[in-house]
């Protein structure tokens, strides 16, 4: 893959996924997030699927798998721009992605993001 | 509190003469008497009062059925297409729902406001019922206005509602299901409603989207909250074997509407001077 | 019209050709006029067939075409390999059943896109999965 789809934003990492990648594509995304979450330690990761035309079991996985790696080096994933087409396609599919979080749009994904750095230890009513 | 339906209708009786007054400046019933727009009036206050308004068997609109067949074939022989008459059809319905908005501001406001869509979406299919029963194109049109038939309400600045009324068929359901995630990408809700305080029976195809509707929707970043369940519904999931168990439910519209402002960061809290 | 309109084989050697196929699947679709949704379904169907013709059947060959009569327009799609088969079809249809430690969510799911979805499968011989989207019927415009 010639683009690179991981950017800085201070310190969060936005990694933007599309359609064209093949299963080989997704499993070196996974590895070359995990590296990059190492050595940025960011407070979190968005994942922007919004180019995303179809989520399969097999990208699901690799979506959870991304977001619990990164869970264990202390950085929260939040998984934006699910569209409404695939959503529902996921539903149908039992494709529930673990409960992971979740936002419309790479802004609210960042608000979310400061929402629980903001809250990190109070709990809601 | 007085019967909602009752209160609709007699908001139709009282305001009879504004309302047939612009209905005849509407291009659906150019050309066409007083008389005529009453009797039509009079047909949807007769649907709300027996609490029919998505029945188009009811026989409010059994009496004014004819009447509207022939005003619809009538501009279609004169060169309307099907649509265009849906169309002007569908004219009809924001007079009548912003004269009862602009008229009430209590609870029943919301209620009023869709069981008078309700009924006007209806009056659309049974006008378009007679006309040409077996073209192709009218059945796309009846799917169309099926799918119209369920709005899509902003309840807040970040919050949705879909009150489903009637009885659900799977197709409805499913286009109404995409309707809502649609409008929550366009509207950037981060709350949806589903409302079933109106529906009278629940198949398992049926309960199977509303769950699925409220897993795509969390996926795609919205919370989605269902109000409404009778005892009779509740009951039926638990023996289609359908779990509620981690969606999340209230037991009406109000309190749900509750919920998402809360969701949203917002209090409601009484005045403290009355 | 009647017979397949057009139809396309695509060998799947490679995740690449998945792509492809997705690529092809998705063509037909939006050239019958499917919705969105339905597009994303057959899409996604495909997606899950092809990899179980790769992965599981050890590589094969996917068949894309276009069907119309006077009840409207079928999408099919066969997936065939000569791999191991499948002992238990019930079994590989079940939600979570897998041999691969993956979700166990492609065959089962994929039946759940679609309109018409058959299996022929032999151990020893290999498997063909035969499916079909049915778009509405344009006519009349
Ligand atoms: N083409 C095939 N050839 C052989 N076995 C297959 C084939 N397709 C599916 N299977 C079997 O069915 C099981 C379930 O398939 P699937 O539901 O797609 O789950 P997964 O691929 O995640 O394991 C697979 O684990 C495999 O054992
Ligand atoms: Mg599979």
């Amino acid at each position: 893959m010639t683009t690179q789809p991981v950017i800085r934003l201070d310190d969060v990492l936005l990694v933007s996924l599309h359609s064209d990648m093949g299963d080989e594509d997704a499993i070196r995304l996974q590895d070359d997030i995990a590296d990059r979450v190492a050595s940025v330690a960011p407070r979190g990761v968005l994942l922007d699927l919004s180019a995303v035309e179809i989520i399969d079991s097999f990208l699901a996985r690799v979506v959870h798998d991304m977001a619990a790696v990164t869970a264990t080096m202390d950085a929260v994933t939040v998984v934006v721009g699910i569209r409404p087409a695939v959503a529902i396609t996921m539903a149908e599919l039992g494709l529930d992605l673990g409960g992971l979080c979740t936002a419309l749009t790479v802004d609210a994904g960042l608000r979310e993001l400061r929402a629980r750095d903001e809250v990190r230890d109070r709990e809601r009513p | 509190m007085q019967d909602i339906n009752v209160s609709v209708a007699e908001f139709l009786d009282h305001h009879g003469d504004e309302i047939v007054d612009a209905w005849q400046r509407r291009t659906f019933f150019a050309g066409r008497t007083g008389g005529d727009c009453r009797a039509v009036l009079n047909g949807v206050a007769e649907v709300v009062l027996a609490g029919r308004p998505e029945d188009p068997t009811a026989a409010g609109f059994d009496a004014i059925r004819d009447l509207l067949g022939e005003i619809a074939m009538d501009r279609i022989r004169r060169g309307e297409t099907a649509a265009q008459t849906a169309v002007t059809l569908h004219d009809l319905k924001p007079p009548v729902v912003e004269l009862w908005t602009s008229s009430r501001d209590g609870d029943d406001a919301l209620p009023g406001a869709l069981r008078l869509s309700t009924a006007l979406d209806t009056l659309r299919l049974v006008a378009m019922e007679l006309v040409g029963g077996e073209s192709a194109d009218l059945v796309e049109e009846r799917q169309q206005l099926l799918e119209l038939s369920t709005p899509v309400i902003r309840m807040w600045d970040g919050i949705l509602a879909v009150p489903l009324i009637g009885t659900l068929d799977s197709a409805r359901t499913q286009a109404t299901m995409e309707g809502l995630l649609q409008a929550i990408v366009d509207q950037q809700a981060r709350v949806a409603i589903l409302d079933i305080t109106g529906v009278s029976t629940v198949d398992t195809a049926v309960a199977q989207h509303l769950l699925r509707t409220v897993m795509a929707a969390r996926l795609m970043g919205a919370k989605c909250v269902i109000s409404g369940i009778r005892p009779q519904i509740a009951q039926t999931m638990v023996q289609l074997g359908i779990d509620l168990g981690d969606v999340t439910t209230r037991a009406t519209l109000a309190d749900a509407l509750a919920y998402g402002l809360r969701q949203i960061g917002l209090v409601v809290a009484a005045a403290d001077n009355h | 019209m009647s017979g397949p309109v057009s139809a396309q084989a695509i060998h799947v050697g490679s995740d690449l050709d998945i792509v492809r196929i997705r690529k092809v699947v998705r063509e037909h679709a939006v050239a019958a006029g499917l919705s969105l949704v339905d597009q994303t379904k057959l899409v996604t169907a495909a997606s899950e067939l092809a990899r179980n013709t790769l992965v599981h059947g050890g590589g094969g060959e996917v068949t894309v075409s276009t069907e119309g009569d006077e009840r409207g327009t079928t999408i099919r799609l066969v997936f065939a390999d000569r791999g191991p088969g499948i002992d238990d079809v019930d079994k590989a249809l079940t939600d979570g059943f897998t041999t691969n430690s993956a979700l166990g969510l492609g065959l089962g799911g994929a039946r759940r896109l679609v309109h018409e979805f058959h299996i022929d499968t032999e151990p020893g011989r290999g498997t063909t999965v035969r499916i079909g989207f049915h778009a509405p019927n344009r006519r009349g415009r």
